[in-house]
């Protein structure tokens, strides 16, 4: 008899957002975490909730990214009344700011194509720098222009894991601290996982552990092609505010902190920082914005995404092991509502969601 | 624990600077951090937080909880406790968050 129906592996923001959809269900859920030493993507990310451009080559994930973001709000205010934590999520729209007119160009052209192949309303806007300067009078006076896509937005990431878990307990989940699941066997219909501290059996499985799950998904016969991608952020002190939309390179949360980011870098499964990235960063940051110049930067870490070989998620039940699911992706933050709701459902035993047969990992075996 | 240093009298052989905390002159010893000099002073808090506006004072005084952030010289978001005292420094609370000018061209 199994102790749980699912056994979710990996507490971060996909593990939590499906295993709370899963409570939703009605469902009895373990989840099982690691300890500080595991690479915490979701303790590392940059906080947008990002629609415009995702998915240029394959349109359902530009679809269930906007899935996602149109549950975002709803999913927001749940977690909000259930745990008094605000998310701080804003979702008036984001700007892509581009530094070179050829940048502006190519980004626009890369929009149109996508809204042309989803045949569908595909809602964005592209500013020159003076319609930009009206929106953020902030803009540096060498930024070419920027892409608006109305359906972006931001929240703070931390401020989600915390709601996820505290709702997650308050509905009756079970959380397994600290532990490395080592091994796990499938048989007679349900899951046995091991580690140094204990044993425990589920009905059901869902690994959501990031780059952990490399040794594990073999196990039960799904292959996991994914890489670690190196992000380095910079957060600066609190100042007033002048920035009212995220961009894809630059925020300012609700307390006033500025936030710099997006660098990517295949440096293995080193999460450390270099001065080299922290420079250029800064210096884009100060060209899009020249009053951040005169403002310190206070702390500085690197996260290391989970890639696969296309950029998109693999979501995927084992053939092998029936009731072994596969959750991984690297916009945890734009996709939890999803997880937490279309995507926790069919765990659950409900229909797949639309779309959902593009994100197999059988993509990668032609 | 912590022993308050001996007190600082004119005259004695201890150098010293004045710095002006919220206007006021305030004789203190020369090479101390603004937080110990404005907490001698008597100010009641150093700032206001962003979030809240709750009042704080200079707390972990070694550089880490950020909680000592004043205005120092016209300059906010300065951590008292990391900044040394110097001969006619003006220190005031910070409320809020630090302005920025949006004319602040690089």
């Amino acid at each position: 008899m199994a102790d749980v129906d699912v056994a979710v592996v990996g507490g971060g923001v996909v593990g939590m957002s499906v295993a709370c959809g899963l409570l939703r269900q009605g469902l009895r859920v373990s989840v099982f975490d690691g300890d500080d030493s595991a690479l915490r993507a979701s303790r590392g990310n940059f906080g947008l909730v990002w629609i415009q451009g995702k998915g240029n080559t394959l349109p359902d994930y530009a679809r269930w990214s906007r899935r996602s973001g149109a549950l975002w709000a709803d999913f927001a205010q749940n977690l909000e009344q259930e745990t008094g934590i605000d998310l701080q999520l804003s979702q008036r729209g984001g700007f892509f700011i581009c530094l070179t007119q050829a940048e502006l160009e190519s980004r626009a052209a890369m929009l149109e194509t996508l809204r042309s192949d989803l045949g569908a309303e595909y809602p964005f806007e592209v500013f020159d720098h003076q319609a930009l300067a009206r929106h953020i009078p902030a803009i540096g006076p060498k930024v070419a222009g920027a892409t608006f896509g109305p359906e972006d937005g931001h929240v703070n990431p931390l401020h989600l894991l915390r709601a996820l878990h505290a709702t997650f307990r308050q509905r009756g989940g079970r959380l397994v601290n600290g532990v490395s699941i080592s091994s796990i066997r499938s048989h007679n219909g349900s899951f046995k996982l091991c580690s140094d501290s204990g044993t425990w059996e589920a009905g059901k499985l869902v690994l959501a552990a990031g780059l952990g799950n490399l040794s594990l998904a073999p196990q039960v016969g799904l292959s996991i092609p994914v890489k670690p991608n190196r992000g380095q952020v910079l957060i600066c002190e609190r100042i007033a505010r002048f920035l009212d939309y995220p961009t894809g390179h630059v925020r300012q949360t609700d307390e006033g902190t500025v936030q710099l980011g997006d660098s990517k870098e295949d440096v293995g499964f080193d999460d450390g920082t270099t001065p080299e990235i922290m420079a250029s960063i800064a210096r884009r940051a100060v060209t899009m914005f020249p009053l951040l110049a005169g403002i310190k930067v206070i702390r500085a870490w690197g996260a290391l995404r989970i890639m696969t070989q296309d950029g998109y998620p693999v979501y995927q039940e084992s053939r092998e092991c029936p009731g072994a699911y596969l959750v991984t992706c690297h916009s945890g933050i734009t996709l939890a509502a999803g997880h937490a709701g279309p995507l926790a459902d069919w765990i659950a035993g409900g229909n797949p969601p639309a779309g959902i047969a593009s994100f197999s990992g059988d993509r990668f075996h032609v | 624990m912590f022993k308050r240093l001996p007190r600082i009298d004119e005259g004695t052989a201890q150098s010293h600077v004045t710095i002006f905390v919220e206007g006021k002159a305030v004789l203190v010893a020369a090479g101390e951090s603004v937080a110990a000099a404005v907490l001698a002073s008597g100010l009641s808090s150093v700032r206001s937080t962003p979030v809240s506006g709750a009042p704080r004072m200079p707390y972990c005084l070694m550089g880490i909880c950020f909680d000592c952030l004043m205005e120092i010289d016209g300059v906010s978001n300065c951590q008292a406790c990391m900044t040394p005292v110097r001969e006619g420094m003006q220190v005031k609370r910070q409320t809020g968050t630090r302005p920025v000018s949006r004319g602040d061209k690089s």
